[in-house]
């Protein structure tokens, strides 16, 4: 352990220094400052309830729907600032990497956790309004915690891959973008899997972050949505297959980064 | 020496870039680009920047990489910090390693002075408790007490290389990698650099440092290496390798002709120098004056002859200067083998730099050169009391005022 300690001690401070400056600087010159960080969550939900809940009622017959909704927003949000905010974060740092060698994952680690802190506080005030709009919670509440592990490992894998792309291919980050575009609406956040049909649904539940959402929703909100096993019939095994994407994006996408990373210097 | 006693090992190091006439750094140049490489038709271009570069650096040494601008040696130096891969070959350093090839990397313009010395120590090795232990030092070393809780952005350039300074030299490092562009800056700073040098010195510290600067190469460093055209040219004693430096440019001025005396040097050598020094040891000393002594041998009998001397800057700009006829001594009727002996004493009256001692022998009237050796000397002077004057004679000012 203390050889460990030893070994990743220097990652470890560039870390820690890193999202610390990041968090500085991210609300730097706004006059409410860190408050942000609530309200923008906050009236996120405002909207939500007015649009969804007052206006339109799309929302299949599930119970909690703004909350239901926010979650679903909350969790796409964070993969969308992890890996969109990937892409460019190499080449954004070529100051730095021209002139001192570090451990260059550091950087991306750092990205992603400065968005984790960001899902905490997400997370806080979703759970005030669960609080107030009586959602029951249950045990079952708890495996929120792997889901997000699955998030957190979904997200910054392809945070790896698509900045080490970066470097080389600037196209990258237009690509992605269109991406996200479309995964967006190809992924249950705004509406109910319920509303489509049957087949389409089958499709797009094996999408990682379709899993990770509906099976987040199922353990927070209401049983009364979908998770990839409903989807498939009670088959539990189905859970594998976003399961493996994850891993193996993950996997493939750190072997890239590292094989890359020494070259980064050079190539910017 | 042991084999210990090697803290780096460059073995065969070969650097290329390649270097595409249009990066192929959108897709659609990827495809493109594919297709020209089916047809026969890349158009990469390999840059040597290194050639099977091999040498040692033992510990506590001072070593210099010389070479002209473009010759390679920042290009070593980002391959020995890790910056770049080398393409052949292999590098080892032990210990841990500090590269200075720019001051204050990792400031944020946006961030506050304090905030900026955590940043730029973390990028270093340190934990915040470290820095917050240091934290006082630096900046009173700086001479920013009171800017700190100011954002970087409202530095001037000065402060802020004071800054970065300040915390540069608190990285306990085994080996620094110092690129010349440390030593870019007014005097004053300049000064703070070359006294940081002499601490590194004393406290055996291996040091590798880049430069063009022969002066400072051969003041510093115990050896070096040349890189030319990215191969290495010369190796060995800072005295030696800075000598193959400066030939490299005459050669290159003088055609292919090798000249065999330096063009620092020449004359008749009817009678000729054999030794010049200064006593060194009272430079710093401003009260005292200042010795020079030279020897000469006389080679051929002549009936007379003129020793004399000049100090210069490093701009050129004569400073003081005389010969034995302008002080009144006539050294007439040399006979062979007889050996003569001046020493020139005056005030020390230097501002801090580097100064060049310029001796001559001349015959009876000027006419001919028996010897004359250009930068036969150089020494540096440093004062506290600085101003921007070339001379600094002993003063006393006398101030009254009156309402």
């Amino acid at each position: 352990m203390h050889k460990l300690r030893q070994r990743y001690r220097y990652s470890i401070i560039l870390l820690k220094q890193l999202v610390k400056t990041d968090f500085k600087l991210r609300y730097q010159g706004s006059v409410l400052g860190y408050a942000w960080s609530l309200l923008r969550p906050l009236f996120l939900f405002i909207i939500l309830y007015i649009v969804f809940g007052v206006f339109l009622k799309a929302k299949g017959n599930i119970p909690h729907y703004p909350v239901y909704l926010l979650l679903g927003i909350v969790l796409w949000n964070y993969f969308a600032e992890v890996t969109a905010g990937g892409v460019g974060s190499i080449v954004g740092r070529g100051d730095l990497l021209r002139k001192i060698n570090f451990p260059k994952y550091v950087i991306i680690l750092a990205g992603s956790f400065s968005a984790f802190i960001n899902l905490l506080i997400n997370f806080a005030v979703i759970g005030v309004f669960m609080f107030f709009g009586h959602v029951d919670l249950s045990w079952r509440a708890l495996i929120i915690i792997p889901l997000v592990a699955e998030l957190f490992i979904l997200s910054i894998g392809l945070a790896f891959f698509l900045s080490a792309l970066y470097v080389r291919f600037r196209d990258t980050s237009y690509i992605w973008e269109v991406i996200m575009q479309g995964a967006f609406y190809a992924t249950p956040i705004l509406y109910p899997l319920s509303l489509i049909p049957h087949r389409a649904a089958k499709v797009l539940i094996l999408n990682p972050m379709a899993q990770i959402i509906q099976d987040g929703r199922y353990v927070l909100v209401t049983t009364k949505t979908q998770t990839i096993s409903q989807v498939y019939g009670g088959d539990k095994w189905v859970w594998a297959i976003p399961l493996g994407m994850t891993a193996v994006i993950a996997i493939l996408s750190a072997a890239y980064f590292r094989s890359r990373s020494k070259y980064f210097a050079e190539e910017i | 020496m042991s084999d210990d006693d090697v803290v780096i090992r460059v073995d065969h190091v070969s650097k290329d870039f390649v270097l595409p006439h249009e990066r192929a750094n959108s897709v659609k140049s990827l495809f493109t680009g594919f297709a020209q490489k089916n047809s026969g038709h890349t158009r990469k271009e390999t840059q040597h920047a290194l050639n099977d570069i091999s040498f040692e650096v033992k510990r506590g040494e001072f070593f210099g990489v010389v070479g002209r601008n473009g010759s390679g040696k920042s290009t070593l130096l980002k391959i020995l910090a890790g910056i770049y891969q080398p393409t052949a070959g292999t590098t080892q350093t032990s210990g841990k390693l500090v590269p200075f090839i720019e001051l204050g990397v990792g400031f944020n313009a946006e961030l506050t002075g304090r905030e900026n010395v955590f940043l730029n120590g973390a990028m270093v090795g340190f934990t915040r408790k470290e820095i917050q232990a240091m934290y006082d030092d630096i900046v009173a070393f700086a001479e920013l007490e009171r800017f700190m809780d100011q954002k970087l952005k409202n530095y001037s350039s000065g402060m802020q290389v004071r800054l970065a300074f300040s915390l540069a030299i608190r990285s306990e490092a085994d080996i620094l990698l110092v690129d010349e562009v440390l030593a870019v800056g007014d005097a004053d700073f300049q000064k703070k650099c070359f006294k940081y040098f002499r601490s590194l010195k004393r406290d055996e510290k291996t040091v590798v440092f880049v430069s063009h600067d022969m002066q400072a190469i051969q003041e510093y460093c115990d050896r070096a290496i040349l890189i030319e055209q990215s191969n290495l040219v010369a190796e060995g004693s800072s005295h030696d390798v800075s000598t193959a430096y400066t030939r490299m440019f005459l050669d290159q001025e003088k055609g292919a002709e090798v000249l065999k005396k330096t063009k620092q040097r020449w004359g008749s050598e009817e009678v000729k120098y054999t030794k010049v020094g200064l006593e060194e040891h009272k430079l710093n000393d401003h009260n005292k004056q200042l010795t020079l002594h030279t020897e000469a041998v006389v080679n051929r009998d002549v009936t007379q002859a003129i020793l004399g001397f000049k100090i210069r800057a490093e701009d050129d700009t004569a400073l003081i200067g005389s010969n034995t006829k302008l002080k009144g001594h006539e050294l007439t009727n040399l006979t062979k083998g007889e050996r003569l002996s001046i020493a020139w004493t005056f005030p020390n009256i230097f501002n801090t730099g580097r100064y060049i001692v310029d001796i001559a022998v001349q015959s009876e009237n000027y006419e001919e050169v028996y010897d004359w050796w250009e930068q036969a000397a150089t020494f540096r002077v440093e004062r506290d009391e600085d101003n921007s004057y070339p001379v600094h004679p002993m003063m006393s000012v006398v101030v009254k005022t009156e309402k």
